[in-house]
């Protein structure tokens, strides 16, 4: 049984850790409200990320420097691309450009 | 005066004394056919109707059927007392970039009894970078998305400013198509009437939803000596206008489905109505214009 001392410490550990970016092996982001959610990701090289289209309007993920452009997604349609280099990838939708995200992958 | 001059004087006054502004200068656009473009026979008749976000494509609740409400705005053009010189479709012409929503489009638009329809893209039409609406509309700007043509006497210039965008920012023209702008404006009469269209609107109507353009300040400063221009948009399905001096700017409704007024909903995307309502929302815009000065009158005429 865990001390409640130590249970205390785990929960804000947890608590502590939940505003950072996401670090996954597979990330998920959703388009959700004419946004990206998360709008910022954190992925380790090799990282599959999956972008799902939440919206009734379609949208786009469309790589800042031309390294991935999706097609048109609808809702609930997706679209995947594997992080291969470390970096920090910025991306915008193509039909509303106000929505914008970061994959940074080291 | 010369024999010719007298003779073009005369063709001018048969058509309701619109000479007495009458010029013979090079290149300079005559009352003959400031008149001819006022009144294609009556005054206040359509030169020309303008069409836009139709969507093809799109098939959820706000509108199950665009194809239906697409072909009823033909219809609506096709009814018009007079039918207009020609047709503009100021973009969103499909929903997803698809070729058989392109397909489509053009199919229902071919039902248009005006032979002549110029199309200027939106961002729905170019996710793909713009191949598959170039591969249909392209050769009217050699697949560079805007160009300019005359018609009874008016000047028409199609921008597009959804091929250029900055993250988190408004459509932009980008120095290109402003540099060829400048070429094409250079040299004309400021008497000639100018019709710019273009899908997003090239003012900024609400920044946050990116209804505007960034860069379009530039093209209004060439176009600043003009007597009459007129600047028509599509992008936000509803209709916003007003009037600076001697432009008058318009956005359409969609034959689509409508979208929430600036600001009042999570962002600029399809706003269901009561059916009993949607075809209030719908419609068509069409533009004549009184000969002297040159000015256009826009009506706007629903579906129903």
């Amino acid at each position: 049984m865990i001390p409640r001392t130590m249970t205390h410490v785990l929960f804000a550990a947890v608590l502590a850790a939940a505003p950072l970016p996401a670090l996954a092996a597979d990330a998920q982001v959703a388009m959700k409200n004419f946004d990206f959610a998360p709008m910022a990701i954190t992925v380790s090289p090799g990282t599959t990320v999956t972008w799902t289209n939440r919206d009734g309007e379609p949208h786009t993920v469309v790589s800042a420097d031309g390294l991935f452009r999706s097609a048109a997604l609808d809702q609930n349609d997706s679209f995947k691309f594997t992080f291969d280099k470390p970096g920090t990838y910025k991306y915008v939708c193509s039909i509303h450009p106000k929505m914008v995200g970061t994959v940074t992958v080291k | 005066m010369t024999i010719q001059d007298r003779r073009s004087a005369l063709k001018c006054l048969a058509y309701g004394g619109a000479g007495t502004l009458f010029t013979l200068a090079g290149g300079i656009v005559t009352p003959l056919e400031l008149a001819s473009a006022a009144t294609r026979g009556h005054v206040g008749t359509p030169l020309f109707a303008q069409i836009s976000d139709s969507h093809i494509g799109f098939n959820k609740d706000a509108n199950p059927d665009v194809a239906g409400t697409l072909k009823q705005s033909i219809e609506l053009v096709n009814a018009l007392p007079r039918p207009p010189a020609l047709v503009l479709h100021t973009g969103d012409i499909t929903h997803l970039t698809k070729p058989e929503e392109f397909d489509t489009a053009a199919q229902l638009l071919s039902g248009l009894k005006v032979a002549e329809l110029h199309t200027t893209p939106g961002e729905h039409d170019v996710t793909d970078g713009g191949a598959a609406y170039f591969a249909r509309f392209g050769k009217a700007s050699d697949n560079r998305g805007y160009y300019s043509f005359d018609s009874h006497g008016v000047h028409f210039v199609a921008l597009v400013n959804v091929m250029n965008f900055k993250p988190g920012g408004l459509g932009a023209l980008g120095d290109d198509q402003l540099a060829w702008l400048a070429k094409d404006l250079k040299g004309r009469s400021a008497s000639q009437p100018v019709v710019v269209f273009a899908h997003m609107p090239l003012w900024t109507i609400y920044e946050p939803w990116g209804w505007g353009t960034g860069d379009a300040d530039q093209a209004f400063a060439l176009l600043k000596r003009f007597g009459s221009v007129t600047v028509l948009n599509g992008h936000i399905h509803q209709i916003v206008q007003k009037v600076e001096g001697n432009v008058t700017f318009h956005t359409a409704r969609a034959t689509a489905y409508p979208q929430p007024t600036a600001g009042n909903g999570p962002g600029p995307g399809p706003l269901k109505v009561d059916p009993a309502v949607l075809p209030k929302m719908l419609g068509i815009t069409s533009i004549a214009y009184r000969p002297h000065p040159a000015a256009p009158t826009l009506t706007d005429t629903p579906l129903a």
